[in-house]
């Protein structure tokens, strides 16, 4: 967990009694919605179909049990007892009441939780890999880095009022779980020849309307030099980005039109004056940062100890919970346990208040207090021991997160849609449910293996649909919902977009179109273990086509 | 983004002004006393485009009450005032699936 300071919690009580005076202002008519809205934006609330809806940001997708156990009592209290993890790491309340959120803001400052950063267009809260600092895999925890950014970025000036909304991501493990190569910039801290350590710098990354691949414009930057060069790099884009065409301003496009040699140049320019001044990192702020993640202290412990070993051989449903839903901690003896938000017939991300409360009891119990959010709309118990592995998967399975189907067929990525959201075309979230029914077989699922399908109500990608192995987006027809689905995305190291199956299918046969396409899957894989993706990427599109449409 | 008042209307058949109440979002309907209602029978109907176009100035003036006012198609059958699309239905009724407070425990 990261302790914040001082300066931090004044920043938050200062925001909270200035929203609950512009609210009031507001509520007696002396501020018009039209001089309202940028400050409610300010603070992560936004005028959905049927309510307002807040947007809380989980800094690095970590939370605190105190913090979860919070947010329950803010669904409980003043929403409609639960609340919706997003693909951005955040949690958005649905049905909040703007004579309320004085209330819900003062509650959840007591927690060190805001919606600074959720909205607007600014540097957004920094996102990266929720198994961030237990990961075998990583090299170092990426989350001190997004702390550096965080703080650089919050409430900064210059970067307050950028052409568009700004997103970093950054990720320190050889696998990215962190989708960096789809975000504004994106960080990839790794090892160079010589054994030091610094930043793959990629930018221009990005979906919606029009969807680009990061490109690395820095193969190595020395960590010294981050804040110095992201500065640059949002210099370059707040002179250059287009103001003019709300569809063009976002920096991909910037990046694309200059080309990203001649983006990087102009980045280098600017950089090459600023790099040693104020900027060049103190390594004794960041020391001060990294002293302010505090570690679990683990107990040595052996791995696969043998309750474990016990409750393996004796419980087939345990077992098969075990091989999906665990990974390998740094530590010896501890394990990484992902909490499914996609239950049978759930809508993706959605956690009521029991389950909130549950969640942040168990952590407490099992997990050093500690939980985090995936961009995968899943919960994270980042540190439990092994041997407790059975009696924390019975107490899961009572509030329904132990469904074993991370990463398979129904662990399923979607975007509100048209059921909340005041920007979509369509419904995303029924798709999802229907989906999940019809891949309610776990052996069917897990003979399948990893397949990622995405959904999204509209172009704005909210559910990344351009990156799913299944791409699904909603488009409207003459006034009916329709739906083009893309093959073959993917949003980690090796990022692609996906490819147009082909004509839009309309809502009712989106589920027969998607079995469809691993029914043809299941044919065309060269061997049992051949992923969906990479039948994909050996076949192409055609082959699945060909089946999809023949019937049709 | 174009306000709502610079939109230029095009309107297929009768409208209705709706917007969402100023203190808790609550889904409103102009009425014909130039009030809201939570309740779309009592919506008042325009079917031409100056008729449209008043009721949405005088909904956007009436900004105290409720936020983003916008003209809504409706259907309208032997006198019942019926929301006249998906996005509409789903504003009146709600979101078209069981809440979650159903799922888990
Ligand atoms: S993708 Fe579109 S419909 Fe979905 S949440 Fe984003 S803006 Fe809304």
């Amino acid at each position: 967990m990261y302790l914040y300071d001082d300066f931090d919690r004044t920043l938050v009580d200062e925001r909270i009694d200035e929203f609950r005076d512009q609210v009031a202002r507001r509520l007696s008519g002396e501020l018009t919605e039209e001089q309202f809205k940028p400050l409610r934006l300010m603070n992560g609330v936004y005028l959905q179909l049927h309510a307002y809806m807040l947007r809380i940001a989980i800094p690095y997708g970590t939370l605190s049990s105190e913090q979860m156990r919070m947010l329950a009592h803010i669904a409980r209290r003043y929403d409609r007892n639960y609340g919706h993890f997003t693909t951005r790491q955040n949690l958005q309340f649905n049905w909040i009441k703007l004579e309320d959120l004085p209330d819900v803001m003062a509650d959840l400052g007591r927690a060190g939780l805001h919606g600074m950063q959720t909205s607007g267009n600014c540097v957004r809260n920094i996102t990266t890999d929720q198994w961030a600092g237990v990961a075998p895999d990583e090299i170092e925890d990426p989350r001190i880095w997004a702390e550096i950014l965080r703080q650089h970025s919050t409430l900064h000036p210059e970067f307050s009022f950028l052409p568009r909304k700004f997103k970093i991501a950054i990720t320190a493990a050889s696998h990215d779980r962190a989708a960096v190569r789809v975000h504004d910039i994106g960080l990839r801290l790794h090892r160079n020849g010589a054994g030091e350590t610094g930043f793959e710098v990629m930018v221009g990354g990005g979906l919606g309307r029009t969807p680009f691949i990061g490109k690395t414009i820095k193969a190595f930057l020395p960590k010294r030099d981050l804040l110095s060069y992201v500065e640059a790099i949002l210099r370059v884009y707040n002179q250059y980005g287009r103001r003019d065409n709300i569809y063009k301003a976002r920096i991909k496009i910037l990046v694309h039109d200059l080309g990203a040699e001649a983006f990087a140049k102009e980045v280098d320019a600017e950089w090459q004056v600023i790099k040693d001044g104020a900027l060049a990192l103190d390594p004794a702020h960041a020391a001060d940062i990294t002293a302010r993640f505090r570690y679990p202290e683990y107990e040595r412990l052996d791995d696969n100890p043998e309750e474990l070993r016990k409750a393996r051989s004796s419980n087939r449903r345990f077992a098969t919970w075990l091989d999906n839903s665990i990974a390998n901690h740094k530590v010896s003896g501890y394990a990484i346990v992902t909490l499914s938000l996609k239950p049978e017939g759930g809508p993706p991300g959605d956690a009521t208040a029991e389950q909130m409360e549950s969640i942040a009891a168990l952590a407490g119990r099992y997990s050093f207090g500690e939980i985090r959010v995936g961009h995968e709309q899943n919960l994270v118990l980042p540190h439990v021991a092994q041997r407790d592995l059975p009696t924390l998967w019975e107490k899961l399975e009572t509030i329904g997160v132990a469904t074993p189907n991370v990463g398979l067929v129904s662990d399923i990525i979607a975007c509100p849609g048209l059921d909340y959201c005041s920007l979509a075309n369509t419904r995303s979230i029924p798709i999802a449910q229907e989906l999940t029914r019809r891949f309610r077989n776990l052996d069917v699922a897990h003979d399948l293996g990893r397949l990622h399908i995405n959904i999204s109500g509209c172009i704005n990608a909210c559910g990344h649909h351009h990156v799913g192995h299944i791409g699904i987006l909603g488009v409207e027809k003459n006034g009916e919902e329709f739906f083009q689905i893309t093959l073959g995305g993917r949003a980690d190291e090796q990022a692609e977009l996906g490819a147009l199956l082909g004509p839009a299918v309309p809502y009712a046969e989106v589920a027969d179109v998607i079995e469809d396409v691993v029914a043809a899957y299941v044919e065309l894989r060269e061997r049992p273990n051949e992923l969906f993706i990479e039948t994909v990427n050996r076949v192409g599109v055609e082959p699945f086509k060909e089946r999809v449409y023949a019937t049709r | 983004m174009t306000s709502p008042l610079q939109q230029k209307l095009k309107i297929a058949g009768p409208v209705v002004v709706t917007a969402n109440r100023l203190g808790d979002g609550v889904v409103v309907y102009r009425t014909a006393d130039n009030g809201w209602s939570t309740q779309i029978g009592a919506a008042a109907i325009a079917t031409t485009v100056p008729a449209a176009t008043e009721l949405l100035h005088a909904a956007i003036a009436d900004d105290i009450s409720a936020v983003g006012a916008y003209i809504a198609p409706v259907e309208v059958d032997a006198g019942r005032i019926q929301p006249g699309n998906m996005r509409e239905r789903i504003r009146l009724q709600g979101p078209t699936f069981d809440l979650p407070a159903i799922f888990g425990i």
